[in-house]
């Protein structure tokens, strides 16, 4: 029988190449059309810690990282041990002979990596090996994988061929340990390339190149992890004339020479996790009372405090609403896919530009890191919005009225002042009533512009619906279609516009009889929101550092419509 | 504002030294006006919170574009208008609890990078507007609303700090001496680089300081500020130094560094070696 998916995932210690293994598995299958997906988690340390990489290839799109697995390569015994329960019947172990032996064998083989790999000439080759045993389990061609090592390897750089020979070799060799074991998975499916033409990219990229799609021309960062690679990819690319890219000394300076870039003109930007958005809720609650554009990016982390720095979790979507003191609802786009994380990028710019203000894309650390096929996006297609910029003399008064106005550029007439204490409308402090209640409403009246964003919805008609956000997208869809495959009257509700949210959404959520949201944090923190906002919302809450599983989640989700169904009550 | 505006209620004391310091800056923004024939829109005055923040609500004459921020950031909001729009002209002014208390950390990476902004700050040794709490500048022993049995902190030395954090233009001058400060403000915004003018700005409610700066011969008070000599060097980082050590209240530019480049001419010469990666080419880069 064909397979038409298998999940690999490569455990060991830090430094012993399991993402490399995960990323070439899925460049060399996307290559020649499968759908990939990449899952990484790592400890927070340099080198060493117990690390994993699951690849998952397809014939069809990919909505998770997968529940079980085909294959667990295994470089250790403490990572065999960790993992091997995770393996589906008839799945395969292969395990680094040349460090441990199972104690049990089970659907296990062993090879000795390090002396394979000297083998070939070169002692690197370790995760060639194995891809090699991995392709003849899978039943690929052995063509596929030569290929993507000629076209990586080639680099045009003197030993390239030296290293594409040993490469071939070791895939070779290990393609021959595997045949000796006798295991075998069934041969993959070949591929059904999908639509149009593809790109393999993380969510950390793809949340970096929307902005430039969308015109980012000013970007100031903090390393921090999950986050760091967007601030690394900016100093690289966002280069030549007119453009400014700057390593702060902490997110308090980034935030705040991000605000003097938005109020300079420019489309500015910086992306942090938790710890750092805590440093800039005082800078957003700038930008929000003065009203300057900016968009921060915000990488979820576990939190809270330092948290859990290399695992994923959605749990600072309250503090994203509200990161600093005072009447402020800041506008939140969270991404659910990679693909997502390219749009989202775009539409932060344009939200920040449409109703001048701050604006926070929420990621997270499973979608920094997850390497995926997506379609190409198609630049000529894309909507870019840019600033009203004010364009008369002076004497303007820049925040006159109760909604947005025309913003001036420094250096160019109608001088005003950004200021941060509650303001008349050329700038200057005031502690009059009837002031502050003007513009609070104008701030507040700007968010208008922003509710009638896309969602999606499926049976609408069921009067219990599930409602994910997030990176939670993925399995919840994938729980989605399993129970509807079930026959289980469930609707489908999805937004990656969480403030405000699409306002005729919210008012088809209002009607339901139970909105399910499946969430990774411990408070229910989008449930809450709902409710709020007069929705019957219940969370499914998972905080474990790791996204959900699809049949966990399928199961939490019948078990809790079964009881709303008994009870009869809601909420 | 240009004109009394009704709605705004904030007002310095009576004598406050930032009145002079305010009469200084609109004299310098007109100078460099007709300098450089710049429109005085060309000028962005990034203020911190504090008595001498509202000095962007307060000056008066044609208006330059204005940012009254986060108390302790101005330094970095100011990188941020510079380097977002590197033609315009940029002066913080800030006091010395925004200053060199919660916005401390800011002054060594600017100092570091050399970032082309002016800062004028204006030094009263007092957290005026919250009333009268002690501040970095306050001596030690002093009874303040906030150190009731006195000041247990030494009293920081701001020039110095200012020297050793790389600062590329210093100058050092008391609120009274108007015209004087008005040229050297000047003359520090014409410094390409980081340049702070540190100004004794006394708080006639908290802590008046205007007969200590001038001294009183009747009562055998000796001022505390003093001419900086004519043949001081102030490229000699040393002689800056030496000038420092004197202790008191030094005035005129005491270093002046005109050889390190500025960040933008950092930035340019980046830019100038790299090249605009296009959209489409970014794209095309990761296709399978």
């Amino acid at each position: 029988m064909q397979k038409n998916d298998f999940v690999v995932r490569f455990a060991g210690e830090g430094g012993q190449g399991m993402v490399t293994s995960s990323e070439g598995l899925a460049q060399a299958a996307s290559s020649v059309g499968y759908n990939v997906q990449t899952f990484v988690t790592f400890p927070s340390q340099i080198m060493g810690g117990p690390t994993w990489a699951q690849a998952r290839v397809s014939t069809s799109p990919v909505l998770s990282s997968g529940d079980s697995l085909d294959v667990l390569v295994a470089f250790n015994e403490e990572a065999y041990m960790a993992h091997k329960d995770e393996v589906s019947d008839g799945g395969v172990v292969i395990f680094n002979s040349g460090a441990f032996q199972p104690e049990s064998g089970g659907n296990s083989f062993g090879m000795e990596f390090a002396k394979l790999a000297k083998q070939t000439g070169n002692a690197r080759a370790e995760n060639m090996i194995v891809l090699g045993a991995l392709a003849y389990l899978v039943g690929m061609s052995q063509q596929i994988l030569d290929d993507f090592v000629r076209e990586r390897f080639t680099r045009g750089r003197e030993g390239d061929e030296e290293i594409i020979i040993a490469n071939i070799k070791a895939l070779t060799l290990g393609r021959q340990e595997a045949e000796k074991s006798g295991f075998s998975l069934g041969e993959l499916a070949p591929p059904e390339k999908p639509e149009g033409d593809q790109i393999l990219i993380n969510g950390n990229e793809a949340v970096a190149v929307g902005a430039i799609a969308a015109g980012v021309n000013f970007y100031v960062g903090y390393p921090i992890s999950p986050a760091t690679a967007i601030l690394l990819w900016m100093e690289r690319n966002l280069t030549g004339e007119g453009k400014f890219v700057y390593q702060a000394s902490s997110e308090i300076e980034a935030i705040n020479a991000v605000f003097g870039g938005g109020y300079a003109g420019r489309k500015a930007m910086s992306a942090t996790a938790g710890p750092g958005l805590s440093l800039m809720g005082e800078g957003l609650g700038l930008a929000w009372m003065a009203e300057v554009p900016l968009v921060i990016v915000d990488v979820q982390r576990g939190g809270p405090s330092t948290g859990l720095p290399t695992k994923t979790e959605q749990s600072d979507l309250l503090m994203a609403l509200t990161p600093g003191h005072g009447d402020i609802s800041m506008p939140i786009i969270a991404p659910g896919t990679v693909e997502e994380c390219f749009y989202a990028s775009v539409m932060a710019f344009n939200w920040a530009e449409r109703y001048q203000g701050p604006v926070i894309l929420l990621s997270e650390h499973m979608l920094s890191e997850r390497r995926q096929n997506i379609p190409k996006p198609e630049i000529s297609k894309l909507k870019v919005e840019n600033r009203k910029v004010y364009t008369g003399s002076n004497g303007y008064n820049r925040y006159d009225g109760w909604e947005l106005s025309p913003m001036p550029i420094p250096g160019t007439p109608g001088s005003y002042i950004a200021n941060g204490s509650e303001h008349d409308v050329m700038g200057d402090t005031t502690h009059l009533a009837e002031r502050h209640i003007q513009m609070t409403e104008r701030r507040f009246s700007k968010l208008k512009l922003l509710e009638n964003e896309s969602y999606e919805s499926e049976n609408t008609d069921a009067s219990i619906v599930i409602m994910p956000w997030g990176g939670s997208k993925g399995p919840a869809s994938a729980a989605y279609a399993q129970l509807q495959a079930d026959g289980a009257d469930l609707g489908w509700y999805y937004t990656m516009f969480l403030n405000p949210l699409p306002v005729k959404m919210l008012e088809e959520l209002k009607k339901k009889s139970l909105v399910i949201v499946p969430e990774l944090n411990y408070m229910g923190q989008m449930s809450g929101i709902l409710r709020s906002q007069g929705v019957k919302a219940v969370s499914i809450t998972q905080y474990t550092g790791l996204p959900f599983k699809v049949a966990d989640l399928a199961k939490r989700i019948t078990e809790r419509v079964a009881q709303e169904k008994k009870e009869g009550v809601t909420v | 504002m240009s004109a009394k505006n009704p709605e705004y209620d904030f007002k310095w004391c009576p004598g406050c030294g930032d009145f002079g310091v305010r009469r200084a800056i609109e004299a310098a923004l007109k100078q460099r006006q007709t300098e450089t024939e710049q429109p005085m829109v060309n000028n962005v005055v990034v203020a911190g919170i504090g008595c001498s923040g509202n000095m962007v609500h307060l000056l008066e004459g044609e208006q330059p574009y204005g940012i009254h921020g986060i108390h302790g950031r101005s330094l970095p909001i100011a990188m941020g208008v510079k380097m977002g729009s590197p033609s315009l002209n940029v002066l913080v002014v800030a006091g010395d609890g925004d200053f060199l208390s919660i916005g401390q950390e800011h002054i060594a990476p600017q100092a570091a990078r050399n970032l082309d902004i002016t800062a004028v700050i204006m030094d009263n040794g007092v957290y005026g507007l919250t009333k009268g709490q002690s501040s970095p500048t306050t001596k030690v022993d002093t009874i303040t609303s906030s150190t009731p049995f006195g000041k247990s902190e030494q009293a920081l030395n701001p020039l110095m700090l200012y020297l050793a954090l790389g600062v590329s233009y210093l100058a050092s001058h008391v609120s009274t001496r108007v015209k004087d400060l008005g040229t050297t403000i000047a003359d520090a915004m014409n410094h390409k680089g980081f340049s702070v003018v540190h100004v004794q700005s006394p708080c006639t409610t908290y802590n008046n300081t205007f007969q200590e700066l001038k001294g009183n011969p009747k009562e055998g008070i000796a001022p505390l500020a003093w001419n900086i000599p004519e043949q001081h060097d102030s490229s000699d980082l040393e002689q800056a130094y030496e000038v420092v050590k004197q202790g008191g209240i030094p005035l005129g530019v005491i270093y002046r560094n005109t050889e390190r480049p500025s960040l933008q001419d950092r930035v340019d010469e980046i830019n100038n070696k790299s090249f605009e990666r296009k959209i489409e080419s970014i794209i095309e880069s990761f296709a399978i």
